[in-house]
């Protein structure tokens, strides 16, 4: 298999997805398949190809340095979980 | 044995641009919590971020300023970590691709010029701001402020070219006037216009391969950059003379115990998964906007320092304190262009009244002036300080004051001749004791002349006259 379970642990882990033991094996079959199925480009010589980012030919466009309020701030934080006034409330962060 | 230390530092400057890097929000400090969000920058489902033009613009002069190659293209990526002042729980950022690589800062070091390389500069968008609610001990919650989300940042990383913490010191100053020169960030370190990381490790001197570094953080002035440096170097040092060994992490400055503190992360927390960002193409420079900004480029604290010095024959002490601010340099110039006589003086009173000048509180001419009249004897030193005192009291022009007050002193001997004779009559002991070889007393009579013409001779004059007449 492409993937070890500890490499499909970890990536869960960073997900931030709690994997029951049975969903862990779904998911190391299924992204093992994905990864071996990539694999058929390694038989392509890329050593002169230049890595792409994007696949259209041109640059980002600009927009210029003007200030243009959203003006709807309750919009904004109506999404959040909890509140405290106008902070978004988040559980205490204990790191830093 | 001998230990030298390896510094290299990672500035982060907030870019001084009116909207945010993606979207139109204001990126103006201070404003009410969260009162500057939109859909973009708090990161929700089918947004587009659009770049600001303005934001390339600073970045470019920046590289231009630090010698840099600019890079025709670079490409914006994604840095994934989960954060509560990150909504869209990934940071736009450079990576692979900056947009500036190579350059240098030249700064002065034991006497001498000493040249930092630069590595890169990147450009990336700034995350929210969490305070804690309530006491700290006791919090139960974290508040997020996500104003600051997508704030343009550009992060310039240093080569490991610096060995100690004056070294440091001199780059971050040097680096920090250059930007503010350009206008491109307002340098304030309080509000975190301009802030610094160090990463730091330290050899037996005369031994090529690094040691093991430590990232320090949370220092929020030059003085608290060196001094973290300064600790962090003893406490490596003493640690390899126990026996110890240097571990690799993030220590945080605690500025009140003066101390370093390990940052105990997770392993797990640096696993960014850097990838291209598809909802941004990349960031193509055409040559020609490079050379149009090339031409913006001001004269810089180096190269303004050398020139005050050959120009007006300054002291390079003197010199560099003029330039520390671009403001404070032209308006010793100003000055110095309505007054030709006595450069050195003008710039010790440019520095004298730095504050004011800076406040906008005094004009060049009030400064000429002052400078003028003191050397051509007209007025005291003393008399020209209160004068400027009262220019800023009053905003009347300083030769207007000078002339209401009375304050021109006398420089005309003969004008003297009669005050000095009242003060020697008065005191026929003490010209005696002069007339017998106490020489020493003449400062006595100097006194007793500027009393008795209430501080409006002018001393050199009354020197000359007391001397003439005891002798």
């Amino acid at each position: 298999m492409a993937i070890t379970r500890e490499e499909t642990l970890q990536v869960a882990r960073l997900a931030r997805l709690a994997l029951t033991d049975a969903e862990a094996d779904l998911l190391r079959e299924q992204l093992g398949k994905l990864l071996d199925y990539m694999k058929q480009l390694d038989r392509l010589d890329t050593r002169d190809v230049v890595p792409t980012s994007h696949a259209v030919e041109m640059g980002t466009p600009f927009r210029e340095d003007a200030v243009r309020p959203f003006g709807d701030k309750e919009a904004i934080l109506k999404n959040a979980p909890d509140r405290a006034g106008d902070f978004f409330r988040v559980p205490r962060i204990i790191e830093d | 044995m001998e230990f030298e230390a390896v510094i290299g530092l990672e500035v982060h400057a907030q870019l001084k641009t009116e909207s945010k890097i993606f979207c139109a929000c204001s990126a103006k400090f201070g404003a009410d919590p969260n009162e500057n969000t939109c859909p973009v920058c708090t990161g929700m489902p089918g947004v587009l971020p659009v770049l600001n033009r303005k934001a390339v613009e600073y970045t470019i002069r920046t590289a231009l300023a630090t010698s840099c190659e600019v890079q025709r293209k670079s490409v914006f990526a994604r840095k994934n970590y989960f954060y509560p002042d990150l909504p869209k729980a990934y940071q736009i950022s450079q990576y692979e691709l900056p947009i500036a690589l190579g350059g240098h800062i030249d700064i002065e070091a034991d006497g001498g010029t000493k040249r930092i390389g630069i590595t890169r500069i990147h450009m990336e968008e700034d995350a929210g701001k969490l305070v804690h609610e309530g006491e700290f001990a006791g919090a139960q919650a974290s508040l997020a402020d996500l104003n600051r989300c997508s704030v343009p940042l550009m992060e310039i990383v240093s080569e490991p070219d610096m060995r100690t913490p004056e070294e440091a010191g001199a780059y971050l100053r040097r680096l920090h006037d250059v930007l503010v020169y350009l206008e491109v960030c307002d340098g304030n370190m309080e509000e975190g216009s301009f802030r610094c990381d160090a990463n730091v490790s330290v050899r037996p001197k005369g031994q090529k391969e690094f040691g093991t570094k430590a990232e320090l953080k949370n220092m929020n002035s030059f003085r608290n950059v060196e001094k973290a440096l300064e600790y962090e170097i003893r406490r490596q040092v003493e640690t390899i003379e126990d026996g110890g060994r240097v571990v690799q992490e993030t220590r945080l400055w605690d500025a009140n115990a003066g101390v370093t503190v390990s940052m105990r992360r997770k392993e797990e927390a640096h696993d960014y998964r850097y990838f291209p960002d598809p909802d941004l193409l990349p960031l193509v420079v055409e040559d020609s906007w490079v050379e149009e900004l090339r031409g913006t480029i001001p004269e810089l604290p180096g190269e303004k320092v050398a020139r005050l010095e050959r120009e007006y024959g300054l002291p390079k002490y003197d010199a560099g304190i003029l330039a520390s601010s671009r403001a404070l340099a032209d308006f010793f110039e100003a000055s110095a262009a309505i007054f030709k006589g006595a450069p050195k003086t003008t710039a010790n009173e440019c520095v004298h009244w730095k504050d004011a000048i800076l406040a906008g509180k005094l004009t060049p001419e009030t400064i000429a002036h002052a400078v003028e009249d003191r050397e051509n004897g007209t007025i005291s030193a003393t008399a020209s300080k209160k004068l400027v005192e009262a220019v800023l009291d009053t905003g009347k022009p300083f030769r207007r004051l000078r002339d209401e007050k009375g304050l021109t002193q006398v420089s005309d001997a003969s004008a003297l001749d009669a005050v000095v004779d009242k003060v020697l009559a008065a005191s026929p002991k003490e010209v005696e004791s002069y007339r017998g070889g106490k020489t020493g007393l003449l400062s006595f009579f100097v006194g007793q002349v500027m009393k008795e013409s209430r501080g409006k001779a002018n001393p050199k004059i009354v020197q000359e006259v007391l001397k003439k007449k005891l002798g």
